[in-house]
């Protein structure tokens, strides 16, 4: 039998019994970030092979949301700053080394991108739309006739935001659960598959919701595989990880995950993607919202899971 | 040079006089502190170890704090003293995260904070405050470059660990075991 305890007392707040130094700030940023990313990719993707008119919402409606949710995700991040007064010299230095470093540039560059593409769209909204100025005009018609080369940039930069939010956890070694380089794709799909089901939310079109109901059912799919193989990763680890993998085998976080991300979050909503394929009539709403909020869920346990684990003590 | 720390477990008796040193020199807020002391009681009655452990930060060689820290706010300094420059920090918590040691914490005032070896003492020529009020004499502090220091002298002649060296951080407190 081993047993620690510390002789001088040591109660420091959000460390001592356990790390709580992130709280919800974190898992909305993340959460807001892989949706930001999962819109902009396909909007992206679809531009690049053309199908802007066939493919209204992926293009030209859900990208409307990506610049509130990435100004709000990067306000949860000031929110979690505890020396808010300085949080300018994120972008005034370049640390490659540190994923919140770099993390902090791709906001940077993604968040102008995504306001340029939905305002060269705002005009099809708003017929009325005044832009005031006549350089405006011009940018935006300059956008317009080279949507096709932003739309590759955008496209890969979302995939890098996507991976990001999942690698702002995984380069933390001391963290065992978030220790997994796993994690940047398993982030980035589930960032796909959010954005898709958000455009599932916003299209009319009967076609479209079908097609990106399609892609959902692959990234669920892929993400299910991701998981399964993250927690045979720890359990094939080092103890600290198979430590961090019994939270969800049988540890405290056994239910929350199972029940809302395993099943409620991905499962259900992949069983009745699977129906309205057959030809079943399923109101697709359904699985969409529950994708939401299964990778909303998602990224809280994770981030209050790992922060559990650690080597000591 | 390369400062490190050697602790003697034989020695210390877990008095806490660390702890109350560095607070006391570093002004430490109420409620915190930058070392502590642990006790590990291993086996079953008769047959128990225990082995008393004064611990801090240990000045990683492979210090993840200073990589993930998105500002440059950690850093090392002259002999592998890991710092945080306070009015570089962000108060992100990022450092937090990635101690294995949970050796950092967030000073009240915003910016992350944590031991540092007493720098302005070790410049002058002192001891950290903590090695220096030691009842027993129990820690050692040097430079593990010169081969005369009392440091590189007693790792010779002692068994030595370091706590969790699986998370590959290189930690530059030694316990005597």
């Amino acid at each position: 039998m081993k047993e620690e305890l510390f002789v001088s007392g040591r109660n420091i707040p959000n460390i001592d019994p356990y790390l709580h130094i992130w709280h919800w700030q974190i898992p909305i940023y993340l959460f807001l970030g892989g949706l930001a990313a999962g819109i902009l990719f396909l909007a992206g993707v679809y531009t690049i092979l053309g199908k802007e008119k066939e493919m209204q919402a992926t293009v030209k409606w859900a990208p409307f949301i990506v610049p509130f949710a990435l100004i709000i995700g990067l306000f949860m991040l000031f929110l979690d700053l505890k020396h808010k007064l300085f949080f300018w010299q994120l972008y005034t230095t370049i640390r490659l080394e540190s994923p919140m470093g770099w993390g902090a540039w791709v906001l940077m560059i993604m968040t102008p991108i995504s306001i340029i593409w939905s305002a060269s769209y705002i005009r099809e909204v708003f017929p009325n739309w005044d832009w005031k100025f006549k350089f405006l005009f011009t940018f935006e018609a300059w956008v317009i006739k080279n949507r096709w080369f932003i739309a590759w940039p955008m496209a890969i930069y979302a995939v890098i935001l996507g991976i990001y939010t999942g690698i702002l956890l995984s380069a933390f070694n001391a963290r065992p659960l978030w220790n997994t380089t796993i994690l940047g794709p398993l982030f980035l799909v589930s960032g796909m598959s959010t954005g898709a089901a958000c455009i599932i939310l916003m299209s009319k079109n009967h076609e479209e919701r079908r097609l990106i109901g399609r892609l959902d059912l692959l990234f669920i799919a892929v993400e299910l595989f991701f998981i399964v193989h993250m927690i045979m990763g720890f359990l094939a680890g080092s103890q600290v990880q198979i430590d961090a993998a019994s939270l969800f085998l049988g540890g405290q976080f056994t239910v929350p995950f199972f029940v809302f991300v395993i099943i409620l979050g991905l499962l259900l909503p992949a069983v009745l993607e699977s129906l309205e394929l057959i030809g079943y009539k399923v109101p697709i709403v359904i699985p969409a919202i529950l994708v939401l909020l299964g990778g909303l869920i998602f990224r809280f346990i994770m981030v209050e899971a790992g922060q559990i684990t650690r080597y000591l003590y | 040079m390369r400062y490190a720390m050697a602790i003697d477990t034989k020695k210390c008796v877990g008095c806490s006089d660390c702890v109350v040193a560095c607070q006391t020199e570093n002004n430490v807020p109420i409620g915190f502190c930058r070392d502590w002391v642990t006790e590990t009681v291993d086996g079953t009655y008769p047959n128990v170890s225990i082995e008393l452990r004064s611990e801090r930060c240990n000045h990683c060689d492979n210090s993840p704090c200073v990589r993930c820290c998105p500002t440059g706010a950690s850093h090392f300094e002259d002999g592998g003293i890991v710092l945080v420059t306070h009015n570089k920090c962000i108060g992100c918590g990022a450092c937090i995260q990635s101690c294995p040691y949970e050796a950092r914490y967030s000073h009240p005032d915003g910016y992350v904070d944590k031991c540092t070896f007493c720098i302005h003492r070790v410049r002058k020529g002192e001891n950290p405050a903590c090695v220096s009020v030691c009842p027993t004499s129990c820690m050692y502090f040097g430079d593990l470059d010169d081969p005369n220091s009392e440091i590189v002298n007693v790792l010779k002649n002692r068994k030595f660990k370091a706590l969790a060296p699986e998370a590959g951080t290189k930690p530059q407190i030694f316990y005597l075991t």
